[in-house]
């Protein structure tokens, strides 16, 4: 394989690494953030305390964090025809992967939104804050240093699991490595995507980094 | 301003088959308009349950909360979260948003009561100087020392402009300096705004310094209560016994040993020159001392009558004072012996002494 060849081949990865894991992560932003402060609110002592919510929350969370990604990929097939209209490519990839990150990151709300201080929650309600104020302007904005180590961490898992997106022909750099260095022994290939995938999750880490110091004036 | 009536509230320990402890056992509590009303209490006297009631934060089992008036037990939640807007509360951990500036704290408690965004920015520049920190606008609460985070509660407090302050151990956090700061802001906002103060502390400071009033709370029960003047001439007043110690013993060979109390205007007469040279006698102070509180002056002393003491008592409550047979504290040290050595038990040896 040629040199030209082989950055063809990566930038094609490469690009749709980004975009599947870039879908994905502001679809999980979205739905975990939502999932999570349900899940604190709900908790028994919490603003809107619902027993059987809470638990029935909890124990889905629980079952898809306990699919292995792969499992979860093929297990969602038909939900994946009902909303993308197909079950290959790279945005067919996304709908597994968004749904396998939610709960990851719910989990990591919760404890984020938990680490605020009880104290500050409770001079904000004897302000006379309304329940959306204390959720919006204290919980969120208080926890947002955790809320973007823990998006970071989540952005990192997901560019693992797009690695086995190859499964439903999405592409992307672990495909690459998987179809032309593992099964076909191109080891130069393997080695370049590899390198790449390294410099990717650097990168993100290093904005995670900087954000979070940015945000935290503990 | 504040009136509480039979209020009751118990807590389950360990989830639903816990054994019931209750934190608040029927106090009935009234606060004056302009007051400032200290309850003072150990560790678990349940005195935080009590003061997280007068805002609803803890629902009482029983009895009823009443601020301004206005019955907070009775309101349903749109109109408690509208009421507490007129009740400021400070904080012993100060609870400031960590994410937000000195400013943007207070503009936190403005945006809370819809206070438009223009009128916002004048209202926190004049409430960063009412307690003096106008200069730190900018600056996050973890760049503030304990004193000045305390100082932007107070501020983020009074923004919705409230005829009552609540504090949960306010200077519990701070060194005796900063305290006394933070207590002569307390005192100066109560004077010059009416603003009245329900605090809860352990400190006997915050009471001498600030309080017109006070309870003693233990096991969640108020175990004496009223103005602090009246507690010190009351018969076996816990509050007079802390505010003025009298570390001495309560007999003297040959004398009557009485503990004598005067507070206000009787405190500044020279009482106890006067009573030596009317009748001709001579009078050991055995301990005592005389102090400015925010309620008053006051002194109280533990006093060595000749004979019986008639004659001198006679003359003392004819002067105001409060007079009453000395008793020794109860867990008070012997005199001459160290606290927590028995007398028949070897002391430390002195080698071992730094």
């Amino acid at each position: 394989m040629t040199s030209s060849e082989l950055s063809e081949l990566l930038a094609v990865g490469l690009r749709e690494t980004a975009w599947m894991v870039g879908v994905s992560t502001v679809l999980t932003a979205v739905g975990g953030l939502l999932l999570g402060v349900l899940l604190v609110l709900t908790a028994p002592g919490g603003m809107l305390a619902a027993p059987v919510v809470s638990s029935v929350l909890g124990f889905v969370v629980n079952v898809a964090r306990s699919l292995p990604f792969i499992i979860l990929l093929v297990a969602v097939i038909p939900f994946t025809r009902a909303v993308v209209g197909t079950t290959i490519g790279t945005d067919a990839a996304i709908v597994p992967l968004t749904i396998g990150a939610i709960p990851f990151f719910a989990r990591i709300v919760e404890a984020a939104l938990r680490e605020v201080p009880p104290d500050v929650v409770a001079a904000a309600t004897a302000m006379g804050a309304t329940r959306t104020q204390i959720v919006g302007k204290v919980l969120l904005r208080e926890a947002r240093p955790g809320l973007v180590a823990g998006l970071t961490i989540t952005v990192i898992a997901l560019v693992g699991y797009s690695a086995m997106a190859g499964v439903v022909g999405g592409g992307g750099l672990g495909d690459l490595a998987i179809r032309y260095g593992y099964q076909r022994f191109e080891t130069e290939v393997m080695v370049a995507t590899v390198v790449v995938l390294i410099v990717f999750v650097q990168i993100v880490q290093m904005a995670g980094d900087v954000l979070v110091r940015r945000l935290s004036h503990k | 301003m504040i009136e509480i009536k039979g209020l009751r509230k118990t807590y389950r320990a360990e989830g639903r088959r816990g054994r019931e402890v209750v934190a608040v056992d029927g106090v009935d509590l009234a606060v004056a308009e302009g007051d400032v009303f200290g309850v003072l209490g150990r560790s678990g006297a349940g005195k935080s349950t009590l003061l997280r009631c007068v805002n609803m934060l803890e629902r009482p089992d029983a009895g009823t909360v009443a601020v301004g008036g206005v019955e907070l037990t009775a309101l349903n939640r749109r109109r408690l979260r509208l009421a507490r807007h007129g009740i400021g509360m400070i904080h012993q951990h100060f609870a400031l948003l960590s994410s937000r500036t000195v400013a943007g704290n207070v503009a936190f408690a403005l945006e809370v009561t819809g206070v438009a965004r223009d009128e916002r920015r004048e209202r926190v520049a004049e409430l960063l100087d009412l307690v003096g920190l106008s200069g730190r606008a900018d600056a996050y609460p973890a760049q503030l020392s304990g004193g000045q985070k305390q100082r932007v509660g107070i501020a983020r407090a009074l923004a919705a402009r409230p005829k009552v302050l609540l504090s949960d151990e306010a200077t519990s956090a701070l060194d005796p300096e900063t305290t006394e700061s933070i207590l002569r802001l307390l005192l100066d906002l109560n004077r010059r705004l009416g603003l009245t103060i329900l605090l809860i502390t352990h400190e006997m400071t915050v009471v001498k310094r600030i309080c017109g009033s006070a309870a003693v709370m233990r096991d969640g029960r108020f175990v004496e209560s009223g103005p602090v003047t009246d507690l010190l001439r009351r018969p076996g007043s816990e509050l007079a016994r802390d505010l003025f110690p009298l570390d001495a013993p309560d007999t003297f060979p040959g004398r009557t040993v009485v503990d004598v109390t005067v507070t206000g205007e009787d405190a500044e007469v020279p009482l106890l020159t006067e009573l030596g040279r009317s009748l001709e006698i001579d009078v050991p102070v055995l301990a005592g001392s005389v102090e400015t509180l925010a309620a008053g002056r006051a002194g109280r002393w533990r006093l060595a009558l000749p004979g019986d003491g008639a004659a001198a008592i006679h003359h003392l409550r004819s002067r105001g004072a409060y007079v009453a047979p000395a008793v020794e504290p109860p867990g008070a040290a012997e005199p001459w012996t160290p606290s927590g050595i028995a007398a028949d038990q070897p002391g430390v040896p002195s080698e071992e002494l730094p």
